[in-house]
């Protein structure tokens, strides 16, 4: 991927954005609390891991998916109270699936204009409310004239784009099968984890079809969970910890609606969002600069497809890489080194525990026993949804 | 630093729009407001935000459909669950942080397309304290707002009547306000008395239309002709439980502070020259305008009778017609609020252009059962 050099006032912020505490639920069917009370829980680890207080907060960002998945119209404010949000400026942001990394992007913004100090992002996600399944919610998110008479659902056109991807670059399902086998076992050192284990490339091609080639262990599951992140300025930041982990860039891009009319094997919408993370960034060759990945992976075939989107292997190259266990948590590419959607699980929005928490947690070495084997400075998270339709793309840094 | 509106357009608003989509009239306030900024969205824009909530829409992920017409594809795209000025909100906050220098800010309401409003905001209430409370059709709970303000307030049928009578003669000046009428207070009085207090007529009834403002940096604003800037958002809510509601629009007053500090505005009813605020219910009017400290409380409702409100009087507030002559937007009222005073600004606003004004305030709520809202002070 070339990345333009940038110099003069583009992106001339008011201030710096650091980010100083994550938290996340556990990942499962959670039919105990509701969306208010997993909110809450998020929002109370990030607050203990910053070291302050729900009074010290100005602003928050809610994200949350479909509102079809509870039954609930206006789903931001019926969060409000449980996340926090309750007596100050509180605003949801919404790119669908994408929103799990653009509610950080949110955040960002909120700091970096000078409105906000202290900005408590939070993402929350109750999947198991939706009735049979959640898939039954996507009913609503087709073209009402041109897909819906089709009686498509998320499966098959996802079906659509591996199948298109793997004619293209003559990539076999087997390669792309070891991307849920590095993720699901990833995973097993997650607490928050809802389906980690270890298995092999031959229990992904033996399980249960869905709409082929994607088949039971190539998909994330459905999943109740909520995530917190806290985002402040650099004065407030010098006052809570020495190792704050800087924003420095953020991006994001929606193509058209029309998804039939669009080559599936690469997506351009994530490129271009990188591009603009990147050129905000400062970083013109990701490939080298980039420490550690957290691309979106719902199906496995999409960490490649992302990978390649975000300019970390060139077009086909990503199953090559990952064969040679150069996306291992001790390769030269640590990707998805939380577990993942795949292993962790998938909550729409509340991803962000494992995509933008986790690459905070990375950079900040606090990850634990999850904590890659390389020394990192730079990483790069990301997020899609819609009709395979929006990129959303941070990438942080522990120097700034 | 600074931001400021280079360019509207709008289409509607009409109490139904049968031979056009949500899409086509997006696109038609679209290219009107392009071509108002004369900019090309492809080449020009750095963001584009739409504010629309997915059960208004009809859709589970409403976002996907926003694009293409507004020439936004494969661009840094989103939604903001909220009320237009929310996402005047947003765009200044992309310019201000420098992720932008061209926002665009897109909202629309194609009401007329709703079978059963009712059913879609009782969705909006909690399901297990709220959702089930009886029968009775939401706008019982803003009746029962309306209870407490008036008793508290010790305002009479006739001062709430006036809000009516002044913003539905407003709108018969305003060529795009469906529900116009030449009504006096006496009709009012005479309108049915369906959720008591409150009686038919004090409830804006739904209307379709779209908003789209072209919002730029101050390094591009300058050259552009007539720009208004944006002095000061604020957006705010209270809770989203409706038994611990203040029940006094707090969430205006706190939005409005934020706003006014933004735009260094210390004494709101002398600095600002007139207003738009949300009026879906007529007592609306009267609480919002106390919360935007545009009038003491205890003496609203008699300024309003006396005429301070009026489009000749000291403080005119919702020349446009309000959401009494105009119609309920949904999110995109606080659109119509805050293009009536850009129009004003501008000088642009036709038989009902006011004189000698220089900063104007828009307000709007997010409607039952919220609390809620923004606020946006513009000025030239």
């Amino acid at each position: 991927m070339e990345v333009e050099r940038i110099s003069g006032l583009k992106f001339h912020k008011k201030q710096d954005v650091a980010i100083v505490g994550a938290g996340m639920t556990t990942w499962k069917r959670r039919l105990n609390e509701t969306g208010k009370e997993l909110s809450y829980l998020a929002v109370k680890q990030a607050l203990e891991e910053a070291g302050l207080e729900i009074g010290d907060i100005e602003m928050v960002v809610m994200g949350s998916a479909p509102d079809t998945f509870d039954g609930l119209h206006m789903k931001g404010e019926y969060l409000l109270d449980g996340s926090g949000g309750s007596d100050r400026p509180y605003m949801r942001v919404f790119v669908g699936g994408g929103t799990g990394v653009f509610a950080p992007i949110a955040g960002y913004w909120h700091v970096a204009s000078g409105l906000a100090d202290v900005c408590l992002v939070v993402c929350e996600e109750k999947m198991s409310s939706c009735h049979p399944h959640p898939q039954s919610g996507f009913k609503y998110i087709w073209d009402p004239i041109l897909d819906r008479p089709l009686n498509p659902n998320l499966i098959w056109i996802f079906a659509l784009e591996m199948r298109r991807y793997m004619h293209v670059h003559n990539i076999k399902h087997e390669d792309i099968a070891l991307v849920s086998v590095k993720n699901k076992a990833n995973a097993l050192d997650h607490p928050c984890a809802q389906v980690a284990e270890k298995i092999t490339v031959e229990d992904v091609l033996n399980s249960e079809p869905m709409a082929l080639p994607v088949r039971r262990l190539d998909v994330s599951p459905p999943s109740d969970g909520a995530a917190a992140l806290i985002m402040v300025a650099p004065h407030i930041a010098r006052q809570l910890t020495d190792n704050p982990v800087w924003v420095t860039g953020v991006g994001w891009a929606l193509d058209t609606t029309m998804w039939t009319n669009r080559d599936l094997y690469f997506p351009r919408y994530v490129a271009e969002a990188a591009k603009m993370a990147y050129r905000m960034a400062h970083i013109t060759d990701p490939r080298k600069e980039i420490d550690v990945a957290e691309p979106y992976d719902p199906f496995d075939y999409k960490e490649l497809h992302h990978m390649e989107g975000l300019g970390l292997a060139k077009k086909g190259e990503a199953p090559i890489l990952t064969r040679e266990g150069v996306t291992a948590r001790d390769g030269d590419l640590p990707t998805c080194p939380s577990g993942g959607l795949l292993g962790v699980g998938n909550p729409i929005a509340a991803t962000m525990g494992v995509k933008a928490c986790e690459l905070y947690w990375q950079l900040a070495y606090r990850a634990g026993k999850r904590q890659v084997a390389k020394e990192v400075t730079n990483g790069v998270c990301q997020a899609w949804g819609d009709l395979m339709q929006v990129g959303t793309v941070m990438v942080m840094s522990n120097k700034r | 630093m600074g931001v400021a509106v280079i360019g509207v357009g709008y289409y509607g608003f009409n109490a139904n729009t049968p031979d056009l989509s949500w899409k086509e009239i997006m696109y038609e306030a679209a290219t009107r407001a392009y071509a108002d900024a004369g900019i090309n969205p492809r080449k020009d824009v750095d963001s584009f935000i739409t504010c629309a909530e997915d059960i208004y829409e009809g859709f589970a992920i409403f976002d996907e459909f926003v694009p293409d017409q507004l020439g936004a594809v494969v661009k840094p795209t989103c939604t903001i669950c909220g009320d237009f000025l929310y996402g005047i909100a947003t765009a200044y906050m992309h310019i201000e942080s420098g992720l932008a220098d061209v926002a665009v800010v897109e909202a629309h309401s194609k009401a007329s397309d709703i079978l059963t409003f009712g059913n879609v905001i009782k969705f909006a209430m909690d399901p297990i304290w709220l959702r089930n409370v009886g029968k009775a059709h939401p706008y019982y709970f803003a009746a029962l707002e309306m209870a407490q303000y008036v008793n508290e307030c010790c305002i009479t049928e006739e001062q709430i009547a006036e809000v009516v009578v002044k913003n539905k003669n407003n709108a018969l000046l305003n060529d795009s306000a469906p529900y116009g009428a030449k009504v006096t207070v006496e009709d009012v009085l005479n309108s049915p008395m369906v959720f008591d207090p409150m009686r038919k007529i004090e409830i804006a009834q739904r209307a379709d239309g779209a908003i789209v403002f072209v919002l730029a940096s101050d390094k591009i604003a300058k050259e552009a002709e007539d720009p208004v800037w944006v002095k000061g958002v604020g957006w705010w809510s209270e809770t989203s439980n409706f038994d611990t509601m203040s029940f006094n629009a707090y969430y205006a007053y706190k939005s409005a502070k934020m706003a006014y500090k933004l735009a260094g505005i210390t004494n709101p009813a002398k600095e600002i020259d007139f207003a738009e605020v949300d009026d879906r219910f007529a007592f609306k009017e009267l609480q919002h305008l106390e919360a935007l400290q545009l009038s003491k409380r205890y003496e609203t409702a008699t300024l309003m009778q006396e005429g301070y409100f009026a489009r000749d009087g000291a403080l005119p507030v919702n020349i446009s017609g309000g959401n009494l002559g105009i119609g309920n937007l949904l999110e995109a009222t606080g659109g119509q609020k805050a293009l009536e005073v850009v129009l004003q600004l501008r000088g642009l606003a036709g038989k009902r252009q006011l004189s000698d004004v220089e900063v104007g305030v828009a307000q709007a709520w997010r409607y039952i059962p919220t609390a809620s809202g923004a606020v946006a002070v513009f000025g030239v």
